[in-house]
């Protein structure tokens, strides 16, 4: 078993400097690395260019290093839900690139996988295209993307290893398992660090050579962005 | 008299058949899923990562890690699956999803669609729907026909940025049933006591009227 334990969050983040490119987990608030955002803050690493699909609230997720003014560039398919994001992309603050969001898991992908670019149909004939090569594959046309590339990658699990191993919950899985792997460093936090050898390789999601460093993360809030219910009849 | 939001999805719930996978948007979309006939088998594709959607929780029973593409708390059915965002897309990608649903600003009679962009607006951004509309075989717009100022939505050429070119399969608004396929949109039918006429002035795109129009069943 290669080790891939670190005690804590700043131990996993030691090597994070200004500029650096983020891949960050998550679909809205769901599945976010909220340890590794914290200790973001708290250094106040800056002009940082943030991969993820969706921009935090005002006052949670990704929202808080953009309050902290920290982030140069994100790159998303959706910001809705936050008004400092609006606030700093009309004022020119914060550049924004927009991507569809299965062009930005397979982005990531990509990176992971070894593929330098993809052809994908999503946004043929859209502004996305612009400035892009196109191909013809069988009467349909294609758009070349390039594979990300990024310094760290902050990803949150239900479950995982000292080996490495990671074991999602719900839909907090979404980017999270594309991400591994896809930059430089892979960091994954979890809610519980279970023995190597409890975890099922047969149930394993993420395995343990996708990932550097792991650790045992702490006080997750898990925020509810809608909460929808219904009543008992 | 014209549809309302739940009108319209209740006619596009019509539309799903049994043994379809279904995605459906955010908005009039959505509504469709209360409205599918109980007695086939159908299963919601979330993009965000899950196959067998049900409905909202009970009140207490809300699981943040379990929510749909519009970040609401959600539940499963039997025999649903989790998985990751690239995975999701392959299904849509792939054509494994038989069935799209969505919103629009503006569908052309070629086919394109505008529903992510307001130029001057904020823009939130396209999430998912650009990979939806340009794999999915089967697209169905879930539309007001017409804006708040009276003018017509359903154009020969979208002004505002479009999301896919040459994709729209059918069109539900809260006048009409129309199919989009040669250039133009063939009236299919009626919302129920809308004529013709109103159907036609309220069209930019080119409309194709045969024969006698049926009123919908809603």
């Amino acid at each position: 078993m290669i080790n891939k334990k670190v005690t804590n969050v700043q131990e996993a983040l030691v090597g994070v400097k200004n500029g650096m490119t983020f891949m960050l987990g998550g679909f809205g608030l769901c599945g976010i690395p909220e340890n590794a955002i914290s200790e973001l803050v708290k250094l106040d690493i800056r002009e940082v260019t943030c991969i993820s699909n969706n921009a935090g609230v005002d006052d949670f997720g990704l929202g808080l290093l953009l309050q902290n003014k920290q982030i140069k560039k994100m790159i998303s398919s959706y910001v809705g839900e936050n008004d400092e994001f609006e606030r700093q992309m009309l004022s020119g603050e914060l550049e924004v690139e927009l991507t569809p969001q299965g062009t930005l898991a397979e982005k990531c992908r990509a990176a992971q996988a070894g593929f330098p670019a993809f052809y994908t149909p999503a946004g043929y004939g859209t502004e996305v295209a612009e400035g892009k090569e196109t191909r013809d594959f069988d009467g349909k046309m294609y758009v070349l993307e390039p594979a990300f590339k990024a310094d760290f990658a902050f990803v949150k699990a239900w479950k995982g290893d000292a080996a490495g191993n990671l074991v999602f919950k719900g839909t907090s899985r979404n980017f999270n398992p594309n991400m591994c792997g896809a930059a430089t460093i892979t960091v994954a936090e979890v809610e519980e660090l279970v023995p190597v050898g409890e975890l099922d390789p047969n149930n394993v999601h993420v395995p343990g050579i996708f990932v550097q460093r792991i650790f045992q993360g702490k006080e997750y809030e898990k925020r509810i962005e809608q909460r929808t219910v219904r009543q008992k009849q | 008299m014209a549809l309302d939001k739940n009108g319209i999805a209740k006619r596009i719930a019509q539309e799903v058949q049994d043994g379809f996978y279904v995605n459906l948007g955010i908005g009039i979309p959505t509504l469709v899923a209360n409205y599918v006939r109980n007695d086939i088998e159908v299963e919601f594709q979330s993009e965000n990562g899950v196959l067998g959607m049900g409905p909202f929780p009970f009140e207490g029973e809300e699981d943040a890690d379990i929510i749909n593409a519009g970040k609401q708390t959600i539940t499963t059915m039997p025999g649903a699956s989790f998985f990751d965002s690239s995975m999701s897309f392959a299904m849509i990608r792939g054509k494994h999803v038989h069935l799209t649903i969505l919103g629009a600003m503006e569908v052309s009679e070629n086919g394109d669609i505008a529903n992510w962009k307001i130029p001057g607006k904020m823009v939130k951004g396209m999430g998912g729907a650009m990979d939806l509309v340009a794999s999915a075989e089967n697209i169905i717009v879930a539309m007001m026909h017409t804006n708040k100022a009276g003018e017509s939505k359903i154009l020969k050429r979208c002004s505002l940025p479009l999301t896919g070119v040459g994709c729209v399969t059918k069109v539900v608004t809260n006048l009409a049933v129309l199919e989009v396929k040669n250039n133009a949109f063939h009236l299919l039918e009626r919302a129920p006591g809308v004529s013709v006429e109103e159907i036609q002035n309220a069209t930019e795109g080119t409309l194709i009227v045969e024969g006698e129009i049926p009123e919908m069943d809603v």
